[in-house]
């Protein structure tokens, strides 16, 4: 029992591990490309979620529903590229972070002003409702199966735009050295438009996959923000190696922590007390991990010192 | 500067006129209001300490505002139930009383900040702010699973803690009290910064490996600075607890560090009344705007956005007079 239950709550882990993926390979490549930190990177999972329930709404498809997300998040970005984080480049990090706190304002009020304040449903299509039998005894929920499958596909896709495209010479150059490549006659702003647009697209997807097992809210970005920023500092900023290893780190340990940290926890001390310090641990188990990453590898697993 | 020193005076006159203005029309609604931007402009000091003059970009000041509030929350509640905190190893009560409370809420916090500190600035740039971030998400979700204080739904305090010989219930009294606090607050800042101290913390804000160069071990300093800076905010948690008479784990969320830095960006980082002004300002503009259309903060978020792009340096250096050799 408890061994089918492990074999669950890691599949579930490597599921959220896997949507984290999503949200922090944008976060770090945005990072590593403008060296911008994006606290409004959670807007563009919550963007996607809702231009994915509106299209689902007016054409029952949940595939154009992803393909809506993917597309409203990356017009999005691209607009708020151009209109504000464009500036901030040369600016320091300080006023980064508070420009893309106050774009988070400006983003939730904005979806609830269009969407009002009631939470919104997305459909899970047919075919991938119901569950799908793994080994003998363990059966598991296929929607989560695809999701699994297309962050796995998507850390493909990422891993052959970098390594082996145009595209991804001028990302990894941009990483290394930004006015060399501007000096080579690369039009770096577009470059940037591009990048930014990439990171947004994949953070709407996450938020339209999420939107279907929980709900479309205002603010459903927001903590998985904060965990997308815990997953590249673990990773190290700027490093997709990084965010991937990170990001499966931080799912499984913060799922399987949750549920046995309390049971373990019950070996020592009365019942009622472990549930109750097991589960407030569990759920500052990630926040340890990082800290503790960070005071051995001040510059996180893969980064640059 | 002359200018912004000038406007820095009347700044101190309005916080004397508006609560007796208040008291006089008999609005005790703007006394709490003005008292609410105290308190905040006591804690975004606090902040402007380490982030505005030594540089330390913390992003986690919510912890040490919220743990502030926690340890005036749960002393009273220990008061009011008259039930033991510990019985072991010493016994101890909760308490009332804000003379004994002070001192617990400035010693934890400070200790706290240690803590924080001592494994935080091991790193620099971006990774502080991102575990300076943790550290308040840990606090935070600690609140939030812990039972025996409220959980996710906060703790109520029926009444707001005593003073001996005061009536601390009275608006009024309890807004002097608060201002008395601001004010030494200011005041300690402002001996701090001018002292041979505060010369070292904000030279390390401009090149930390110089002033290690000329034989300064800049992490005691930059550790010290962080303890005064979350010692201050800690204690304006303690305030803001007394102020609702209620603390939930609300304040120890991401937002309330955002927000305690907006008031220091507002109003012009590395500036004495800055944090101050800014919270005035960000308070001032909540309640227009939340007047007009419910939709407030979208309207706060664009201000916001246009004030960083064009404005920068804070809404008191529109008070500032260049002189003449000043570029």
């Amino acid at each position: 029992m408890t061994s089918i239950l492990f074999f669950e709550q890691l599949l579930n882990g490597i599921q959220f591990g896997t949507m984290l993926f999503l949200m922090s390979a944008g976060l770090t490549l945005i990072f590593g490309v403008m060296g911008l930190i994006n606290l409004a990177h959670g807007s563009f999972y919550m963007i996607g979620a809702f231009s994915a329930a509106l299209i689902a709404g007016l054409t029952g498809s949940f595939w154009l529903a992803l393909l809506a997300s993917l597309s409203g998040a990356a017009i999005a970005g691209v607009l708020i590229e151009i209109l504000i984080i464009r500036r901030l480049y040369r600016r320091d990090h300080l006023d980064q972070v508070l420009a893309t706190f106050a774009l988070i304002l400006l983003l939730s009020e904005g979806v609830r002003w269009c969407f009002g304040a009631f939470p919104l449903y997305l459909d899970i299509p047919e075919n991938l409702n119901g569950t799908l039998p793994i080994l003998d005894d363990i059966i598991y929920s296929k929607y989560r199966l695809f999701i699994i499958f297309m962050g796995l596909l998507i850390a493909t896709g990422l891993y052959i735009l970098i390594t082996k495209t145009r595209l991804g010479v001028r990302i990894r150059a941009g990483q290394n050295d930004r006015q060399m490549i501007s000096a080579l006659g690369v039009d770096i702003s577009k470059l940037y438009t591009i990048v930014f647009a990439l990171g947004a697209s994949l953070a709407g997807l996450a938020g339209a996959m999420i939107g279907a097992i929980q709900s479309v809210e205002v603010g459903m970005g927001e903590p998985i923000l904060i965990l997308a920023f815990v997953v590249i500092v673990i990773g190290g900023i700027g490093s997709i190696k990084g965010a991937l290893i990170g990001s499966i780190l931080v799912g499984v340990t913060d799922t399987i922590g949750r549920i046995f940290l309390p049971e373990l926890l019950k070996i020592f001390m009365e019942p009622a007390n472990a549930t109750s310090v097991g589960s407030s641990i569990g759920s500052m188990l990630i926040y340890i991990l990082m800290a503790l990453i960070l005071i051995i590898k001040p510059s996180g697993l893969f980064g640059k010192t | 500067m002359i200018v912004e020193k000038i406007f820095n005076k009347w700044i101190l006159v309005f916080l004397f006129l508006i609560p007796v203005l208040g008291f006089i029309f008999e609005e005790p609604y703007y006394i709490t209001l003005t008292t609410k931007v105290v308190i905040l402009g006591i804690a975004g000091i606090g902040l402007n300490l380490a982030l505005g003059y030594c540089g330390l970009i913390s992003f986690g000041h919510a912890a040490f505002f919220g743990l502030g509030g926690y340890v005036t929350g749960i002393l009273s509640f220990h008061a009011l139930n008259s039930e033991l905190m510990f019985s072991w190893p010493f016994v101890t009560s909760g308490s009332s009383n804000m003379l004994v409370i002070w001192p617990i809420v400035i010693l934890s916090s400070a200790f706290l900040a240690l803590i924080i500190g001592l494994l935080s600035l091991r790193t620099t740039g971006v990774y502080f702010i991102m575990i300076t971030l943790a550290f308040a998400q840990m606090l935070y979700f600690f609140a939030i699973s812990w039972p025996s204080y409220g959980g996710e739904d906060g703790l109520s305090i029926y009444m707001r803690n005593s003073l001996p010989m005061v009536n601390t219930m009275d608006p009024l009294t309890f807004y002097f009290i608060c201002l008395f606090w601001l004010l030494l607050v200011i005041f300690i800042s402002a001996k701090l910064i001018n002292s041979s101290f505060g010369m070292v913390f904000q030279a390390i804000k401009q090149n930390e490996e110089r002033v290690k160069s000329v034989g300064i071990e800049t992490f005691k300093v930059k550790l010290l600075v962080f303890v005064i800076s979350g010692t201050i905010t800690g204690l304006a948690g303690s305030l803001y607890t007394d102020l609702n008479r209620f603390i939930s784990p609300s304040v120890l969320n991401w937002q309330m560090s955002g927000e305690i830095m907006v008031f220091v960006i507002l109003g012009g980082i590395a500036r004495l009344y800055g944090p101050l002004v800014g919270a005035a300002f960000f308070i001032v503009l909540e309640q227009t705007l939340g007047s007009y259309t419910e939709n407030w903060q979208f309207w706060l978020g664009l201000i916001l956005i246009l004030e960083i792009l064009y404005v920068r340096t804070g809404i008191l250096s529109l008070f500032e007079k260049k002189l003449k050799y000043e570029k």
